[in-house]
């Protein structure tokens, strides 16, 4: 397995670089964009000697080049902030302080964290679970109205934007037939059960369209499976259709499923921003937007660094994941 | 064959009769009466037509009457009628095209829900496909009848393990635990010549080399030990002496567990080492029917006799050698060959003798030339030696065919010799001064026509692209850009005339072609460059043996007139050997014999060479049985292995 270890290393490695690379554009995009920074940060009543303190206090006047490189070593090592009485440690991994509220991005990620990974991970599970069974139940049923149906179905869960989804649940649900209480975030640490109740339809709103994205995939990699050499070989010793769409269409319809899957739970993460908004979760795409708002750089530039990483973990894990399930991946 | 001895096959009667017993004494062997050879007239072939009771019918293993297969519209198979006795073997002979696939999928009810229209009557083992249930069909698959096809790789499920896949289509038709149908596969697989089969039936395809999946393929089917084995084309992707070993192992079974064979080939050779009776088909009807030895010694249909005509013959000299320069240049050399035998013979090494040899027979300048070439792939622990310390000249006006098995670095030697790989090692002279990559006075033509043409672009456009950058390199200002583009198209429609094809084809994509067809216009653009050399890579491996005939036509006529010097790059020995007036055989990257051809071919000096040359199926039964008797006396040591296996020796003992 030495070559499957030396595989896993290598992607962890890439996976490294991607982010030094990703954290170097974000940087650049967004500090060497025009407009005084310190002037907004400071607000439009400050008077030019208070705007001149504030560049200073933020560097403004460093080379971008040497910002980045102590932004890099925050995040390594840490760093210290004057506040202008006092000196605030932040600690690695520092992100930065925000020019809003002098709190710690880093701090401030890691409250809303929690809240996007529940939404995203429950999410998660029930967009695979209804858009993989959707598709091999319409790819094995092809051509018969169980099918078309689910085509339709699915063509209606693409088309119809999230916070539709939501509302209609939302309102049909909690208000309609009183199932649930309207969703309102409370912590896993705290209470597990009414964690999940609350959760359930965010979970739902946000899965509902992604699976059907998933059920379109699946239907097309399955179909694409069993027109392959190997199907033909099982049907020719007379294995019956079920087994061979479960067992082999399936399996070989994985790899694009798991990559997408990669993509869409690290995209989620901080993308989520209409159903968290729905619903009044306190994720880090609400956040996100409220920092762009008010032109937060370091809580922008930090967020949206650690949306990257999770974007990029999840490639990596799904890379490991691809090899695990076909290991001539790890020969080529 | 010449270089087989009768004497030692007379000492050692492995096998007493070149037929089974049970087939050469049929009217006794069989009960019912039943009529193993022949007993299905089939209306075409002039064979016994005795009328066969009802009762024999039913008996039949395999009873097909007026069999027809439409596709939309296209008949595939066209009113077939045939039988297959218990036990016995007949061979679907025919190219591509000819329906014998469909047929075989017929036999299965592979056809049922897929659109075509299935007419006539097929029975296997008394089982009317046309009215059997759906349960009774599945039953039918790999229970009665088991199908082995041609690909093994694309074949098996590439993400189980191989025993697990044959311990699943065992328990899909018995009642088997887990457990036992694990054991069974590991039973199968063994019986086929796998070796650590317990160990082996874990790994999968991909860990297989080719021969061993075959292999594998062929447990699955023994696994519920089925009456009827159907094999498509079993050996088509394999190497000769792989396939030798494929059908000296179906072979085998067949007298071990007396179930009956239909194998469809498009190798008339195939045929003739495997079955009794021969149905030889030609768009989708029968054109002949009848005893093997007979069929293929005396056709009686002129097409039978065209399509083994077409076949070309290992062991007979080239025939229609070029007139002109290059004849006169062997002429020449014919004096020193004697010389050029002699330094072989007394065990120079390979590079001395070689040069020898290349020295007494071409007096032809030379063209290209190999000194030392080496070549790797990749880096460190896992570098490969691709080709190892090759040299060899080309001349004008002569073939030099290179064989060798998937593996032997053949492919790598003709891609450097154009250019298109760096050696690492060695260099590649053209006209006596090294060069360094691609020129067009060194041009090629590939294996696979189809992929070697962009489909999104006209083939007079394809042919044009050298013209063009030629055009582009070194054209004169005075000319226009309109008497240019004029003189290139007119350059391109003499360039398709040239190769036989019209030359108001111009316009033409490459998909509205024959396979043959493709080909002529690889060979049309590889002369676009006015080229003094070309390298063939397997040019005709991907077409049937009547237009293999046609372009190795083709290839020797461009070569008289042009005086082209030719590297002929393939793995079959029989086509090599009626192309090339010197013949250099690859084994792992090196030249193991070198010399010219009827030489090589006649009297082998190198034991591998030997080895193949036995390997390559025999047109005539008799022969075929004699020499598969000699391979199971004598165990060649060092069996040849394909690619895979020189990366991975853990995995290689037996294809």
């Amino acid at each position: 397995m030495t070559g499957f270890t030396g595989f896993a290393l290598r992607r962890a490695l890439g996976a490294l670089v991607t982010l030094l690379a990703i954290s170097a554009i974000i940087y650049v995009i967004f500090y060497a964009t025009p407009g005084n920074v310190a002037q907004i940060t400071c607000g439009p009543r400050c008077s030019p000697a208070q705007v001149h303190q504030v560049a200073e206090q933020l560097r403004l006047d460093d080379p971008l080049f040497l910002r980045y490189w102590h932004f890099l070593q925050g995040i390594v090592v840490g760093q210290d902030y004057s506040t202008g009485t006092s000196v605030e440690h932040c600690s690695a991994p520092c992100l930065g302080l925000s020019y809003r509220s002098d709190q710690q991005v880093t701090q401030l990620i890691l409250s809303k964290l929690p809240v996007s990974l529940s939404l995203v991970a429950g999410a998660m599970v029930l967009w695979l679970l209804l858009g993989v069974g959707t598709g091999v139940l319409s790819a094995w049923r092809r051509g018969r109205f169980t099918e078309r149906a689910l085509t339709g179905i699915t063509l209606a869960g693409m088309a119809t934007p999230v916070f539709v989804i939501g509302l209609v649940l939302m309102i049909v649900v909690c208000g309609q037939w009183e199932l649930l209480p309207f969703p309102q975030y409370v912590a896993f640490s705290e209470d597990p059960e009414q964690w999940a109740w609350n959760l359930l339809l965010p979970w739902l709103t946000l899965a509902l369209g992604e699976a059907a994205f998933f059920a379109r995939m699946t239907r097309a990699a399955v179909l694409e499976t069993l027109a392959e050499d190997h199907i033909r070989t099982f049907r020719a010793y007379g294995v019956g259709e079920r087994a061979i769409v479960a067992r082999h269409a399936l399996r070989g319809a994985l790899a694009p499923v798991i990559a997408l899957n990669a993509n869409d739970f690290g995209a989620a993460v901080g993308g989520a921003v209409l159903t968290e908004t729905l619903f009044g979760l306190p994720g880090i795409g609400q956040e996100l937007v409220h920092a762009v708002d008010v032109v937060d750089l370091p809580v922008v530039v930090g967020m949206v660094l650690v949306i990257g990483f999770f974007v990029v973990l999840a490639n990596a894990v799904a890379d490991v994941l691809y090899a695990v399930a076909d290991r001539r991946v790890v020969l080529s | 064959m010449s270089p087989l001895d009768p004497s030692r096959v007379d000492a050692s009667p492995v096998e007493p009769s070149p037929v089974e017993p049970n087939e050469a004494e049929p009217s006794g062997a069989e009960p019912n009466g039943a009529e193993p050879s022949g007993a299905e007239p089939s209306g075409v072939a002039p064979g016994p037509s005795a009328p066969s009771p009802e009762a024999a019918k039913a008996a039949d293993l395999v009873a097909v009457d007026g069999l027809t297969v439409d596709f939309g519209g296209l008949r595939a198979v066209d009113g077939l009628s045939f039988s297959l006795a218990r036990g016995a073997a007949l061979g679907l002979v025919g190219e591509s095209g000819s329906g014998k696939s469909t047929v075989a999928s017929a036999l299965l009810g592979l056809h049922r829900g897929t659109g075509a229209v299935v007419g006539g009557a097929v029975r296997v083992a008394g089982l009317d496909l046309a009215r059997a249930s759906e349960e009774e069909l599945r039953r039918l698959r790999g229970g009665t009848a088991a199908m082995v096809f041609q690909d093994p790789l694309s074949s098996l499920d590439p993400y189980y393990a191989i025993g697990d896949q044959i311990a699943e289509v065992h328990r899909a038709h018995t009642r088997a635990t887990r457990r036992t149908a694990r054991a069974r596969a590991v039973e199968v697989l063994d019986r086929v010549g796998i070796p650590e089969a317990a160990r082996r039936s874990r790994a999968r395809p991909h860990e297989f080399s080719g021969g061993m999946r075959q292999r594998a393929l062929i447990a699955m089917a023994l696994a519920c030990e089925p009456e009827l084995l159907i094999a498509d084309e079993p050996t088509t992707a394999l190497d000769v002496t792989v396939q030798a070993q494929i059908l000296d192992l179906l072979h085998a079974l067949r007298q071990e567990t007396g179930m009956g064979l239909l194998l469809v080939t498009h190798d008339v050779g195939v045929a003739a080492e495997s079955v009794d009776e021969v149905l030889v088909m030609r768009h989708g009807r029968a054109v002949e029917h009848g005893p093997a030895a007979e069929v293929l010694a005396a056709p009686a249909q002129a097409y039978t006799r065209e399509l083994l005509a077409a076949v070309p013959r290992v062991d007979a000299p080239r025939m229609g050698r070029p007139a002109g320069a290059a004849d006169e240049a062997l002429a020449e050399g014919a004096a020193a060959e004697g010389a050029a035998a002699g330094a072989v013979a007394e065990g120079a090494a390979a590079e001395g003798a070689a040069e020898a040899v290349a020295e007494g027979v071409g007096a032809g300048e030379v063209v290209l030339e190999a000194v030392g070439l080496r070549r790797e792939f990749g880096r460190g622990r896992r570098a490969v030696t691709a080709v190892d310390d090759v040299s060899l000249t080309v001349r004008r006006g002569e073939t030099l065919g290179v064989v060798g098995e998937s593996g032997s670095g053949k492919t790598t030697l003709g891609r450097m010799l154009v250019g298109l790989l760096e050696p690492t090692a060695g260099e590649v002279r053209y006209e006596g001064r090294p060069h360094t990559g691609v020129r067009p006075a060194v041009q090629m033509v590939f294996q696979d026509p189809v992929s070697s043409l962009n489909p999104r672009r006209s083939v007079g456009e394809s042919i044009a692209d050298p013209l063009r950058a030629r055009a582009a390199r070194d054209g004169s200002a005075r000319e226009t850009r309109e008497e240019r583009e004029a003189r290139i198209q007119g350059r391109v429609r003499e360039l398709l005339e040239r190769v036989g094809l019209d030359p108001a084809h111009y316009d033409r994509y490459p998909h509205e072609f024959s396979g043959g067809q493709r080909q002529r216009i690889g060979i049309a653009r590889a002369l676009a460059a006015d080229p003094r050399a070309i390298v063939c890579d397997e040019p005709v491996s991907a077409l049937d043996v009547t237009t293999q005939a046609q372009v190795v036509a083709l290839l020797g006529e461009l070569q008289r007139e042009l005086g082209l010097a030719l590297v002929f790059v393939a793995h079959d020995l029989a086509v090599v050997r009626q192309v090339s007036d010197r013949v250099a055989v690859m084994r792992r990257g090196r030249l193991v014999e070198y010399g010219p051809a009827d030489q090589v071919y006649d009297a082998p000096e190198d034991p591998y060479t030997r080895q193949l040359l036995a390997a390559v199926p025999a047109l005539d039964p008799a022969v075929a049985a004699r020499r598969r008797a000699e391979r199971e006396g004598a165990e060649v040591p060092g069996t040849p292995t394909g690619p895979g296996e020189s990366r991975h020796p853990a995995k290689s003992a037996v294809v």
